[in-house]
């Protein structure tokens, strides 16, 4: 009824193969864009600079990071370091007189360089063994990246990042910095949504579905997990340069600790593994739900009168924050994505819940 | 930068490496029986040193009725985690489970340090500071008797193995299909062997408690024993406890070689550089079965 479908004939090729053929998707994704075009008007200054800006870069963060893990089906346990590196690089770049959009794309490709070192893990292992050393280059990485002072300026040491200059224009207002990471998010968003119906995509499905079956019907599996690999990384590095230059505004190796390689996959694995909007809802969640717990939990302390400690109170956030992580696993494994999903087929037929599609 | 030295660093180093191994063959236990490879053993060790705490400092219980004690807490708490968190994931892919044991590490660590707050505390198992000589090479005390304590528990987990029901979990690590066809409960043995793993780490936080204070640092135990399990095997326990020394000692001594060239801090480098070599040299470690997934 509200994803209606009559009517749909796909009687060319280009409205067979279009984005979004149903309509109502198209409705709303035309109104999501308005409403973030028009955001910077609408919401508060302190949502717009706290809230939608690092979620949209974040978003474009565990897009990668599903690229190589959903897609690819490979694992990767060290992805806040390959975004680290992209920072680092980036940073670097504008400091040395390289104008801001060469040097993010600098960053990316110097995080394609390092990622592709993790991939030749993946041609050797896989499984487990790929997680633990991908787990382990990421200590290698936070190790090198803190204590060579050529990257960092030493232990413990925090740099600064330089003015933003898009296109050699200044870009200071908080709607200015909230743009330059609503394209880069939406940009990421097109590449992983027409991914899905190019060969490239489709091979990677094949080699995380059975590698040596790929294989056999002529898909390079290592060429395309180094694909894989080197254009999650791209997306990471680039996405972590634009996160230090909208968000941080300065960078420390503790912002790409392995700690936050855990919150990504946390990212991914609540949103969906392989899904595109389940990225979206996956950042969301993981991102701004230890605010709301934090003050959903002061308040009903409060309401009841018992005094919580602030100690208790700092650490409450996390421990639901692991108990979601649990819950999704045993409740709905394949995430937000799949209950959107769920959603959306149970209103493709309704009121006919007996047409199944 | 004689020999002595580091020789010093070498034994010592392998006393703690023994330590290690404790770590390790909690991770190595649950893994022969479940192929769950757990991530939140780190957790666990810290768990289990805060439950000692809570019996001892708490209800004012002596040291040796408090151990125990949280060794039988502990158990129940992993065949709990099992049964809640780990036996509904059973076939699924393995990305799912590694992600549960993840969950299960954070949810564990925030919950403790909700409960009972971040600051350090002291662990006091009755091992005096003097300094003891093993010819003219210092040992330290409590590297000592942490060694000794993996060793009886490592003996004591080899006559386990020995008895019908340890043959039992021996039956499930080999195969746990043809174990299921002759009857076994492979369930019941993976509950057993979750047990058996929380208590070797409420030993193994009550000896790393002793010796650097009992707080959240205690879990990132979980990387030295995830790289002594994967160097001598996931599903080898005599590998463990041999590749515990080796990485002790070697851990021991190469960040004594390459602090004072660094500027410290070369401990966890050398450790994560042990585990990629290792996982890219001989994935299945020093005395693992071949059949370790690759390409």
């Amino acid at each position: 009824m509200l994803f209606r479908q009559a009517g749909i004939r796909h009687t060319d090729y280009a409205a067979d193969r279009a984005l979004f053929p149903i309509p109502v998707d198209r409705l709303m994704v035309i109104a999501l864009l308005l409403f973030s075009l028009a955001a910077p008007y609408v919401v508060s200054s302190l949502a717009l600079s706290s809230y939608l800006t690092p979620w949209l870069v974040w978003t474009a963060a565990t897009l990668g990071l599903n690229l190589i893990l959903g897609w690819a089906g490979q694992f990767h346990f060290g992805y806040a370091a390959i975004m680290g590196i992209g920072a680092y690089a980036a940073v670097h770049g504008v400091k040395h007189g390289i104008p801001w959009e060469i040097a993010v794309v600098l960053g990316g490709l110097t995080a394609t360089v390092v990622g592709s070192v993790f991939a030749f893990a993946a041609l050797r292992v896989k499984g487990l063994y790929l997680a633990l050393s991908t787990l382990a280059l990421q200590f290698v990485m936070d190790w090198v990246i803190s204590h060579v002072p050529a990257i960092s300026g030493g232990v413990g040491a925090t740099l600064q990042a330089p003015a933003m200059k898009l296109l050699g224009l200044a870009v200071r207002s908080e709607s200015g910095l909230y743009y330059v990471a609503l394209g880069w998010c939406l940009i990421v968003t097109l590449f992983m949504l027409n991914l899905r119906r190019t060969a490239l995509g489709r091979a990677l499905v094949a080699v995380r579905e059975k590698d040596f079956a790929a294989a056999v019907i002529g898909v390079q599996s290592f060429r395309y997990k180094l694909v894989a690999f080197a254009t999650s990384s791209f997306i990471g590095g680039v996405s972590g340069a634009v996160l230090i230059f909208t968000f941080y505004h300065a960078v420390t190796p503790e912002q790409f600790a392995v700690n936050v390689s855990i919150e990504l996959l946390a990212m991914v694995i609540v949103g969906g593994l392989g899904s595109i909007i389940g990225s979206w809802f996956g950042a969301a969640f993981i991102l701004l739900m230890p605010g709301q717990i934090h003050q959903l939990i002061a308040w009903l302390a409060g309401l009841v009168g018992a005094p919580i400690g602030v100690e208790t109170l700092a650490h409450l956030p996390h421990a639901v924050y692991g108990a979601l992580i649990v819950g999704f696993l045993l409740v709905e494994p394949m995430g937000l994505g799949k209950l959107y999903a769920n959603v959306r087929n149970y209103l493709l037929v309704w009121p006919f819940g007996y047409a199944r599609k | 930068m004689d020999l002595n030295y580091f020789l010093e660093l070498g034994i010592n180093g392998a006393l703690a490496g023994l330590m290690y191994s404790l770590v390790a063959m909690g991770i190595v236990l649950i893994y022969k029986s479940s192929s769950v490879p757990n991530l939140a053993q780190g957790a666990l060790t810290m768990v289990g040193a805060y439950v000692v705490l809570a019996y001892a400092n708490g209800l004012g219980l002596s040291m040796w009725l408090a151990i125990p004690l949280a060794m039988a807490t502990m158990c129940a708490m992993g065949v709990a985690v099992e049964r809640v968190a780990l036996r509904r994931l059973a076939g699924r892919p393995i990305v799912m489970i590694l992600m549960m044991t993840l969950g299960l590490d954070i949810f564990l660590r925030a919950t403790t340090m909700a409960i009972s707050g971040g600051t350090a505390r002291p662990m006091r198992i009755g091992i005096t500071d003097d300094p003891m000589f093993l010819g003219s090479l210092l040992l330290n005390r409590a590297y000592v008797v942490g060694a000794v304590v993996t060793l009886a528990l490592f003996a004591g987990f080899v006559l386990f193995f020995r008895t019908r029901r340890g043959a039992v979990l021996r039956a499930i690590a080999d195969d746990y299909m043809a174990s299921w066809s002759v009857g076994i409960s492979v369930e019941r043995g993976v509950a057993l062997s979750w047990a058996l793993a929380s208590m070797t780490a409420t030993a193994a936080g009550v000896l790393w408690g002793s010796i650097q204070g009992v707080d959240q640092s205690l879990s990132l135990l979980l990387l030295k024993g995830i790289t002594v399990a994967v160097l001598g095997g996931m599903d080898s326990l005599g590998g463990a406890i041999l590749a515990g020394i080796g990485l002790g000692a070697f851990e021991a001594i190469a960040s004594g070689v390459l602090d004072p060239m660094l500027g410290g801090g070369s401990r966890d480098l050398v450790v994560a550089l042990v585990l990629i070599v290792t996982i890219m040299v001989r994935p299945h470690g020093l005395f693992g079965r071949h059949d370790i997934e690759r390409l």
